[in-house]
């Protein structure tokens, strides 16, 4: 899958097969689907129906034949969107498929007894079957680990080559059908059935193929078969309006322009732009179940983030030295940093880290040291050498262990680091107090602009951790959060999200285990982690492969992606049908009223120069846009105001001024070559 | 142009505008049930009626209720044209109206089109006048506001249900507004000349000796709510052109303010309404932007004048035929812009004889849908189908799924929108280009050309658009544009009337989304300016090339020396 991310945009094979595919769906059953397009397929054959008429009968065919040309050109440029962005995906599907490959499962006939199994083909499981995989084997199927621990690969779902632990139990117990375990063995509860497993639906939605439009694209459909309806009307009648007023207008005429006139533009990219939001997300490595749960990110009006790991790194940091009087502050930092050194915990060697940086301390381990390590019961650790003793720990404890109480400097700096969200440790030497380290919980760098951003989009966020109110607080206030919910239970989480969505709110997370999966099913958008349990990969509507909460983010800009691009493409559309009256009008008009060229603006050459210089650009345009269908729009976090009125002023004025230039230059190339002119 | 012509379309927008702030808080007022002066008159009304004023209604209760009401009056209507000989209050003894023309007549104001394929003077008595037409003035007026209303409660709040009571609306909108409005206004008229009397006629001996017998009666209350209720339907045949309907040019400026008001204080009701009065004051702002150009630019294209006169020396200074000398250019396109940007259709000049641009303009207004500020009650609810289809084509540049105050647009809104949007399209563009390829059609016609395809076109929008004004020119009284244009009238009122309470119906029931920075603003200069847009491309641009084989072709043969 990493290997994804180098599919070009226009990879030469992916281009040679749409070409192909781009002239089978011209099948005007399949066709139908798309109103636009299909209306615009009817009229090609209908104009190349008058072409051939006109040979027939040696009348003169130049006009009508490019006409028809241009216009099955225009279909298949349609056709060739939707096949460049399905085999972009189809791509990608081919190396999740090189993974389904037929393995064969060991089906449990006794469960306890691992020597007995029955070899039976992968695509003949059936879901509560039980089987046993042992090393070397490929998971035959997603399963549930019922028994065992193991090491497995999952590059083929996650293209990650390091392999991770599997166990029963925990939030770590789903398997992938198609990973391979590389050391041990798992007894494992098949649950799915052949054709359904994740990896199918992958495939099925990397390829396109079981792509239902999402609730927007239908509406959008809709407009766009009704503004057809409105055009067709509008030429139709034109044929009795041209009556009165002693035009005839031959039907390469009409249809030319019914095309410029219908919005063809999205009408052809439409449903190229949905398959390519789906297939970011995949280059993201994140799987949507459905195009709804992409367009439903897009809405999102409330994040809720994991703590840990997303708003701040995992662990806690050493950040800073507090003595008690009388010691100084290096002395203090190299007791710390001795008391570490048998502390292989990430947060032990972030004070050896913040002892090196500031007093360029780096004791070695003596050789006669004893490492006295971490205990529930003492919440201390340290180490002895050469007579001396260092301890760090737990602040009352490392007290109980000394006589004498602590001096009020002491205390003070203990309620100052608690206040500040952070963890102090007390540090001792030879049965002497000598004072505080203080363990940070460090918010990434960047993060708070970030969540600035996302307020300026309107989206609030929410920090989600098992911290107490105090340290939450402190947290959240460093990291900017709109809100947070502290003492994080799986129940005060699902209330969380019931409160924000009462209000009429659309909300996201993402998580885990499977005391997430009531949260994440109650979701708007729900990103489960691959790595999480399968109750909770399948109660949400996305699936991250990476498992890196943080995506949560890139989701949402994903989601905004897509509707910008369909929102601005279906615009521009929209606003390119002022010039194309003023290339075409006055052509078919300028025979019964030769006033009327004063409408020719552009000063096109011929009428058949302007109506096949507007027919040629409104083929042509949808080419052109095919890269920023697949790519998207750039969304910026700057705003709905003012991105409104970027994209409008790009897109809607742009739309109003673009095919001007268009048409006028195809019509001064068309002049070059003397055609129609 | 004169600086004085456009100080006078100043004015009247400073009048109007100004005066819509206070209405629009009224109305506002009315809808939600705290205006009461007359609530013992109201209840009445309720008791008389079996109206139970507490029960709101689904949408499509709402509509059967109307379309109810609206069936039941056309017939009544209808009836009464027809039996007008044998009913009282018949002093000339006119005989009753032909089939097709009563049909077209009871359409006509069934719908507050107001169309009038007959001659008011000779083919409708007095009392049907009062009772038949001045009745359903009020009555499909009223109509029009209540439909307003139960679309603008669907944006109240999130999940109803119901979206009103009808028939608590129309009476308390024609008790508490059309009906004290629109007597102030008469007594007004009444004491600036306006006759209001039982008299048929009065002889009078003219300057040159000779006598002339000058029909009088009832004028002045049908004047008022002429215009009020943006109905249009004149007591003369010559509208408001004839000097007992409008005596002067002060009687003309409160005409025209009359029949702008109400259109321009509905989106200020609603923004009182929804509670968030910038998103009224957007949706006025692009109704009076369009307007207004409409007014200056026909107003430009009239007082610029006919080249063909201007070179033959007759007149110096714009196009006089078919203007009132008592009015002037400005204040003659200003009233005939006004009418026809508010589906009311009176007339104090005829457009038949303006420039071809300057009888363009009045005519594209009716095509862009009557939202200009259009019919009262019927404009805004047509503006709220454009609002709703601007927020669906331009709000996913935002990068959100579209909503028009908190309310998600969705397929079926689409669907429904589009649906009305078809419905005038259809009727406009297929029932001009029928009549102007039928033989009958084309003998209704007064003049050939780009100019007669015009009239044609017009009475189509006209019809289709309940606007009811006349290019004039045309013989309407004929099988194919009785019933035709009848039918229009019906469809264009109905069929779009009753998928927009479906849309309200539906909106209603959706929750009411807050409010973000992540929102789609639909206030501020930048979403005006999207309105218009979107309602000139989505419901203007398909009569281009139909209008630029009518007025645009005239016009530019009229500077190359062809006339029609």
């Amino acid at each position: 899958m990493a290997s994804a991310d180098t599919i070009s945009l226009f990879d030469a094979r992916i281009i040679r097969r749409a070409a192909v595919d781009s002239v089978f769906k011209l099948n005007p059953i399949t066709l139908a689907r798309n109103p636009v397009i299909f209306v615009t397929e009817i009229v090609a054959a209908l104009v190349t129906a008058t072409g051939i008429e006109a040979v027939v009968t040696h009348h003169p065919a130049g006009f009508p034949i490019t006409i028809a040309a241009w216009l099955w050109l225009t279909v298949i440029f349609a056709t060739f969107a939707e096949a460049v962005a399905e085999g972009r995906g189809r791509a990608r599907a081919e190396s999740l498929r090189r993974a389904r490959s037929d393995t064969m499962a060991k089906v449990m006939i006794d469960q306890r007894d691992r020597a007995l199994y029955k070899p039976t083909a992968a695509s003949d499981l059936r879901r509560g079957d039980i089987v046993l995989v042992e090393t070397g084997d490929l998971v035959p199927s997603d399963g549930e680990i019922i028994e065992g621990i193991a090491s497995v690969n999952e590059s083929a779902v996650t293209g990650e080559s390091a392999p991770v632990v599997r166990e029963a139990g925990g939030d770590r117990s789903a398997v992938t059908g198609g990973t391979q375990v590389v050391s041990d063995w798992l007894v494992v509860r098949i649950t799915a059935d052949a054709g359904s497993t994740f990896l199918d639906r992958m495939i099925a939605l990397v390829e396109g193929a079981e792509r239902r439009k999402t609730p927007n694209e239908i509406a959008l459909n809709i407009l766009l078969a009704g503004l057809t309806i409105v055009f067709l009307v509008a030429v139709v009648t034109l044929v009795g309006f041209g009556q009165y007023s002693g035009t005839r207008f031959s039907i390469p005429v009409l249809a030319a322009l019914l095309v410029c006139l219908i919005p063809t533009t999205i009408g052809g990219l439409l449903s190229a732009i949905g398959i390519a939001g789906m297939d970011r997300l995949v280059r993201f490595n994140v799987v949507a179940t459905s195009g709804r749960a992409v367009e439903a990110a897009g809405d999102v009006d409330a994040l809720l983030l994991d703590k840990t790991g997303t708003i701040t790194f995992g662990n806690r940091m050493a950040s800073g030295f507090y003595p008690v009087p009388g010691v100084n502050e290096r002395d203090l930092a190299e007791a710390c940093a001795y008391a570490s050194l048998g502390d292989d915990t990430p947060e032990g060697r972030s004070i050896l880290a913040l002892a090196r940086d500031r007093y360029q301390l780096a004791p070695e381990r003596p050789a006669d040291a004893t490492i006295i390590p971490f205990s529930a019961n003492t919440r201390m650790s340290g180490v002895d050498f050469a007579g001396k003793s260092y301890r760090k720990g737990a602040v009352d404890s490392v007290l109980a262990s000394l006589s004498g109480t602590a001096d009020a400097t002491f205390v003070d700096s203990i309620a100052r680091i608690a206040r500040a969200g952070s963890t102090p440790l007390a540090v001792s030497a030879n049965g002497r107090l000598l004072g505080a380290i203080e363990l940070k919980d460090i918010v990434k760098p960047g993060i708070k602009d970030r969540f600035a951003a996302l307020r300026a989009m309107g989206i609030r966020t929410v920090m989600v951790t098992g911290d107490n109110r105090i340290t939450a607080a402190a947290i959240a206030a460093e990291a900017g959060v709109d809100d947070y919910i502290a003492e994080a239970t799986p129940q005060n989480k699902l209330d969380y999200i019931r409160k924000i969505q009462s209000e009429g709110r659309l909300v996201a997370m993402c998580g885990d285990g499977t005391n997430d999966a009531p949260a994440l099913a109650q979701a708007d958008v729900g990103v489960a982690m691959q790595t999480g349990t399968q109750a909770a990969r399948e109660a949400g509507n996305m699936v991250d492969l990476d498992s890196d909460p943080t995506k949560l983010i890139e989701i949402v800009e994903i989601g905004k992606q897509l509707l910008i691009t369909r929102g601005a493409l279906t615009t521009f559309s929209i606003a390119n049908d002022i010039s194309k009256y003023f290339a075409i009008l006055p052509a078919i008009f300028v025979g019964t009223y030769p006033q009327l060229a004063a409408l020719n603006v552009m000063h096109l050459r011929t009428p058949e120069s302007a109506i096949l210089s507007a027919v040629i650009f409104n083929a042509l345009i949808i080419v052109a846009l095919v890269p920023l269908a697949l790519r998207g729009v750039k969304f910026r976090a700057i705003g709905a105001a003012a991105l409104l009125k970027r994209n409008l002023l790009v897109y809607g004025v742009g739309g109003i001024i673009a095919p001007f230039a268009g048409i006028k230059l195809i019509d001064v190339g068309l002049s070059l070559f003397h055609v129609f002119s | 142009m004169t600086t004085q012509g456009l100080l006078y379309i100043a004015l009247l927008f400073a009048l109007v505008l100004g005066a819509a702030f206070p209405l629009g808080r009224y109305i506002a007022a009315i809808f939600e049930g705290r205006v009461t002066w007359l609530r013992p008159v109201e209840r009445g009304f309720y008791r008389l009626a079996g109206v139970d004023e507490a029960r709101s209604m689904q949408w499509q209760g709402y509509a059967i209720a109307l379309l109810l009401l609206s069936v039941i009056h056309f017939g009544l209507l209808y009836a009464m044209l027809r039996l007008q000989y044998y009913l009282p209050w018949n002093p000339l003894h006119i005989a009753g109206m032909s089939p097709r023309l009563a049909f077209n007549t009871a359409a006509s104001f069934a719908t507050n089109t107001n169309w009038q394929a007959y001659v008011p003077e000779g083919q409708i008595s007095n009392g049907a006048q009062v009772f038949g037409l001045v009745v359903h003035m009020f009555i499909s007026a009223a109509a029009g506001i209540a439909a307003a209303a139960a679309v603008m409660r669907a944006f109240t709040a999130g999940s109803l249900k119901t979206i009103g009571n009808f028939y608590v609306d129309l009476t308390r909108v024609t008790l508490y507004l059309l009906l004290p409005v629109s007597l102030v206004a008469a007594t007004l008229l009444v004491i600036a000349g306006v006759p209001q009397t039982f008299a048929q006629a009065v002889d009078v001996h003219t300057l040159n000796a000779g006598a002339q017998t000058l029909a009088i009666g009832p004028a002045a209350l049908q004047e008022a709510i002429k215009e009020l209720g943006t109905n249009g339907g004149g007591f003369f045949n010559a509208n408001s052109g004839h000097p007992f309907e409008n005596p002067n040019a002060w009687t003309n400026l409160f005409e025209t303010w009359l029949l702008l008001v109400i259109g321009f204080a509905l989106p200020i009701t609603f923004g009182h309404m929804v509670k968030d009065k910038a998103q009224g004051r957007a949706l006025m702002a692009a109704m009076a932007i369009i307007l207004a150009l409409g007014c200056v630019g026909s107003y430009a294209a009239e007082a610029a004048g006919n080249p063909q006169h201007i070179a033959a020396g007759i007149t110096a200074n714009g196009n006089w035929e078919g203007k009132e000398m008592r009015f002037g250019i400005p204040a003659s396109t200003t009233f005939n812009v006004a009418a026809t940007g508010t589906s009311t259709g009176a007339v104090d000049s005829f457009t038949d004889s303006y420039t071809p641009l300057g009888g363009a303009i009045p005519m594209f207004l009716m095509q862009l849908g009557e939202v200009t500020p259009g019919g009262v009650g019927s404009g805004f609810y047509t503006i709220i189908v454009f609002a709703l289809l601007a927020v669906f084509v331009a709000g996913l540049m935002v990068g959100r799924t579209p909503e028009y105050l908190g309310k998600k647009v969705q397929a079926k809104e689409i669907k429904l929108a589009m649906l009305g949007v078809l419905i005038l399209t259809l009727f406009i563009l297929s029932g001009s280009a029928f009549s102007l390829v039928t033989a009958s059609g084309v003998s209704s016609l007064e003049n050939a050309g780009p100019h007669g395809l015009s009239e044609m076109l017009y009475a189509w929008s006209s019809a289709t658009e309940n606007n009811g004004s006349a290019f004039a020119g045309l013989t309407a009284d004929t099988p194919l544009l009785d019933y035709g244009l009848g039918a229009a009238m019906l469809f264009g009122r109905f069929a779009f009337m009753i998928p927009i309470l479906a849309i309200a119906g539906s909106l209603a029931a959706k929750p009411k989304l807050p409010a973000s920075a992540g929102t789609f603003p639909t206030t501020g200069p930048l979403f005006i300016f999207l309105l218009i847009g979107v309602i000139i491309i989505l419901g203007g641009l398909q009569f281009m090339p139909a209008d630029t084989l009518g007025p645009i072709a005239e016009h530019f043969l009229l500077y190359t020396g062809k006339t029609f």
